[in-house]
């Protein structure tokens, strides 16, 4: 089989990429979001920490 | 081993070992997932009704087995922490809703990308289409009954009681292509004395379906510890966590 034909999945390319493309966004979008609301926890925390000690 | 379960009930020793289990569990299902994805797309036979769409297979099925499990994890938290009042359970259970909804959407949508070639149009109104589009929605009722309640363990009871409720979806899209003639094909692998597919696309199929729950167990137990922290934020080991002396 060639890369080519590879590609083309006996024609229904549009149909398989798409739902293996999607499955990718929805288990990379599942690990960001905890890491990016860590952050910004830990930002927010932080914040409240410099704010209590200048009082 | 009551004593083990008492510790592990500890918010900081929770935390602690959930973030040792995540990169195992997290490099393990990439491993497993790209295994999984390579056999079913290159090595996998193309199959002799339906060509190479077949292929969606490995996407589509592990993730409606995904929707459903993780929502009977959900509802059994969510019973756990309402009975007993475990923090940790409500926190399972919640950090559980986000990922059940986005693998239901991604059936929801894979299986329609799978039916526009096969049957010839996007969406029909079938027992098993319709049932798991209520999945969604109980999911989506889940998260935003949790998110419009300010106190959070009266916003934990509350949405457990919903996802309780909402178990009596299971069976039915479980049962719905016996039950009832749909258009979606009934079960193939799930008959254990003999499934009723080629082994050598059965393979990369379960081992999809492993590498998925080992991805549930990474990225639930990661929300799980920001929930946590988000929580007991006023409390010392946080503190100390985030600004160590």
């Amino acid at each position: 089989m060639s890369f080519q034909e590879f590609l083309h999945m006996g024609g229904y390319a549009a149909y398989v990429w798409t739902s293996y493309a999607l499955a990718l966004v929805v288990l990379i979008a599942n690990v960001v979001q905890p890491l990016l609301q860590r952050r910004r926890l830990f930002a927010a925390l932080a914040r409240k920490r410099r704010r209590s000690a200048r009082n | 081993m009551m004593r083990f379960i008492h510790r592990l009930a500890s918010p900081k020793y929770f935390y602690d070992v959930a973030g040792r289990i995540v990169p195992w569990a997290g490099w393990g299902a990439l491993i497993l997932i790209l295994v999984g994805a390579y056999w079913g797309l290159v090595e996998a036979p193309a199959d002799y009704q339906q060509g190479d769409s077949f292929r969606i297979i490995y996407v589509h099925v592990p993730a409606a087995w995904m929707s459903l499990f993780i929502y009977v994890v959900m509802a059994a938290a969510g019973a756990i922490g309402l009975v007993w009042r475990i923090k940790l359970a409500e926190i399972i259970a919640i950090a559980s809703a986000p990922i059940g909804a986005s693998f239901t959407f991604l059936a929801l949508v894979t299986g329609s990308l799978w039916g526009k070639p096969m049957w010839g149009t996007w969406w029909v109104w079938d027992a098993r289409l319709t049932s798991e589009l209520i999945l969604l929605f109980l999911y989506l009722g889940v998260m935003a009954l949790y998110g419009a309640v300010e106190d959070k363990r009266m916003a934990s009871r509350a949405a457990a009681i919903l996802a309780i409720v909402g178990v009596v979806n299971i069976p039915i899209i479980h049962y719905s292509v016996e039950w009832w003639n749909t258009l979606h094909q009934g079960p193939t692998v799930t008959k254990l004395d003999k499934p009723s597919i080629a082994p050598e696309m059965l393979w990369p199929l379960l081992i999809m379906a492993v590498g998925f729950q080992l991805y549930y167990v990474a990225t639930v137990l990661m929300r799980a510890r920001v929930e946590l922290l988000e929580r007991e934020r006023n409390s010392r080991w946080v503190q100390e966590l985030v600004q160590p002396r």
